[in-house]
């Protein structure tokens, strides 16, 4: 007989695989439209312009980038608003008396999160071969940071659905800290070219190393040591995954 | 033989330092139906909710089935079918969808949990249902779809929290049925409503819970010997304009619809009334009890109990 946590983790995993393809429009069909943008106006009309950054085309130099990014974003925003309403409509109920341990909740939504990413992460790249060729490098490198980084911003979006008690505390995060820490994590330029005091600062960024160990895994270039990234994210997925597991024991925001 | 739930000295003191659970102490034995009474914020959802897993205790002990809340919360959990008082599932999903989906928290494959589905579905008359969305259900359908869905892994307990609020008659009357019927099977039944004629005829044991405690609890039927009178109304052909002295010896006032009401203490006979009614040529043309028997005990009980009262 198949294990009952192992049920309970794929009914969860289901349950949030078929809620983000039940509203494609609102989770897969933005970042496909975003990313043509950015692909034709900075890759085609802009980039043509700016020639080559880090040795490769403007275009091949920004799409690992968007790749990130659309998977971060993607990651996130599923775990933080499937939760948060799972939370809000008290179908989280459901699980709280159900004998289903903390860490295959967790878990269970964590993997919700990393494939809806992962869709969008695909999506994207499919789209992209559009406008350039991809070439991977180095596929397990691809592969893993893709994966850990999914992981990471997935457990991310969970805390931060234990913390928030309207709809309106789960954008904050995304549009005042992940957005512009994406922005500035090296998507769009390669930071060796500023000036040495904020590339110091850049390199404080968490998702600058995710970027360009994504970028090393497809094009072969990475402004940071690849094993740096790999630790970073490494301990990012103990220490959220511990806290994560702390709110959930003690019954944060779920529980009265 | 376990019994179903053993509750003592349950406190529970909410984050805004309400007390909301003075140290209560209920024993459930397994197999009982039992209801649990109560005026509005009693302390009913919270008890249930702490038995349940959605609220946290802030001390005492509670055992489910033998097991230990704290230390066994897994085999509790599986003991355990759990209906609240706030509808609590995803409005969005379809019926047959949320039933299968919680079968799988408690471990059932889709096959086994889509056989558990339709049994459940159709004993609740929901299996026409089974496709809609659950937000487009009426109010007695979400009830009745938390009540399948308590019960697909077939938990030995089952609780439920007015499993009756803004039901119709008739679905009311099919619901108590069901879980008769259940009960007549073996499965112990643990539910508060504010229907008291209801928790009379069906529950054989009780409790009354006010202010965060128990003020009475034990068979239906001996908490009703107990009481000391009841009241009666009688409506007559005639309406007597005023009514004799001697009538006040059952406390008898007249109406403003020209019925009489009166009491009978406990030891009292009927027939005393209807001799003295009978002596002034008073007819009585029907007559009903007031409330009836356990409403009068409820209300005596707990609109008497001192703010913070002794347990009883
Ligand atoms: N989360 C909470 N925080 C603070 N106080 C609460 C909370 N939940 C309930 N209470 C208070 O605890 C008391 C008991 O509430 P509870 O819901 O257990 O009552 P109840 O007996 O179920 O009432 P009802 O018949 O209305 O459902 C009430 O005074 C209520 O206001
Ligand atoms: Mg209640």
């Amino acid at each position: 007989m198949t294990h009952p946590y192992w049920v309970a983790f794929s009914s969860i995993v289901v349950k949030e695989v078929r809620r983000f393809l039940r509203i494609w429009p609102q989770t897969l069909l933005p970042p496909a439209i975003t990313m043509v943008l950015y692909f034709v106006i900075f890759g085609n009309l802009i980039g043509s312009r700016i020639g080559e950054m880090g040795g490769f085309d403007y275009m091949q130099f920004i799409v690992p980038g968007l790749i990130m990014m659309t998977v971060i974003t993607n990651a996130y925003g599923n775990v933080s608003s499937s939760f948060f309403s799972n939370k809000f409509q008290r179908s989280l109920e459901e699980l709280m008396v159900a004998p289903v341990p903390n860490w295959v909740i967790l878990s269970g939504f964590v993997i919700g999160g990393v494939a809806r990413g992962l869709a969008c992460g695909i999506i994207v790249m499919l789209l992209s071969l559009w406008f350039s060729k991809l070439v991977v490098s180095h596929i397990f490198v691809t592969i893993s940071v893709i994966l850990l980084t999914a992981i990471v911003f997935s457990i991310a979006g969970l805390i931060n659905a234990i913390f928030a008690t309207k709809f309106d505390d789960v954008t904050i995060v995304p549009t005042f800290i992940l957005t512009p820490l994406t922005y500035l994590g090296g998507v769009f330029y390669s930071v060796s070219l500023l000036p040495e005091f904020w590339q110091w600062v850049s390199k404080l960024n968490p998702i600058l190393y995710m970027v360009n160990t994504f970028r090393y895994g497809i094009i072969g270039v990475s402004d940071i040591p690849v094993a740096t990234a790999y630790a970073m994210l490494g301990l990012f997925v103990i220490v959220l995954g511990s806290w994560a597991m702390y709110l959930l024991n003690t019954g944060r925001g779920l529980r009265t | 033989m376990a019994n179903a739930l053993e509750i003592s000295s349950l406190v529970k003191v909410y984050d805004n330092g309400f007390t909301a659970l003075k140290g209560i102490d209920l024993t459930v034995q397994e197999g009982d139906f039992f209801a649990l009474l109560g005026p509005n914020g009693a302390g009913k959802s919270t008890s249930l909710g702490i038995v349940s897993s959605l609220v946290n205790k802030t001390s005492g002990d509670v055992r489910v089935n033998g097991y230990d809340l704290v230390n066994q919360r897994e085999q509790v959990k599986r003991s355990l079918g759990v209906v609240p008082q706030e509808f609590n599932f995803n409005a969005f999903e379809k019926v047959f969808d949320i039933i299968v989906q919680q079968a799988g928290y408690y471990g059932l494959n889709r096959k086994q949990a889509a056989v558990k589905a339709e049994e459940y579905l159709k004993k609740l008359d929901l299996w026409s249902k089974k496709d809609t969305q659950a937000r487009m259900l009426s109010g007695g359908m979400k009830r009745r779809l938390m009540i399948a869905r308590a019960l697909v892994h077939e938990p030995k307990i089952l609780i439920l929290d007015e499993p009756t609020a803004g039901v119709d008659i008739e679905i009311r009357r099919s619901m108590w049925t069901f879980l008769t019927e259940l009960n007549r099977q073996g499965t112990t039944i643990i539910l508060t409503t504010h229907y008291l004629e209801e928790a009379e005829s069906l529950c054989r044991n009780l409790a009354i819970i006010g202010k965060g405690e128990i003020i009475a609890q034990g068979p239906t039927k001996e908490l009703l010997k107990d009481k000391d009178r009841s009241t009666f109304v009688a409506d007559f052909s005639q309406s007597p304009e005023s009514l004799p002295e001697s009538f006040s010896q059952f406390d008898a006032q007249l109406t403003g619809d020209g019925s009489v009401e009166f009491h009978i203490k406990r030891g009292e006979s009927l027939n005393q009334v209807f001799a003295l009614f009978d002596q002034y040529n008073l007819p009585i043309l029907s007559m009903r009890p007031k409330t009836n028997r356990l409403e009068e005990l409820f209300v005596d009980l707990t609109e008497n109990q001192p703010e913070t009262g002794s347990k009883v």
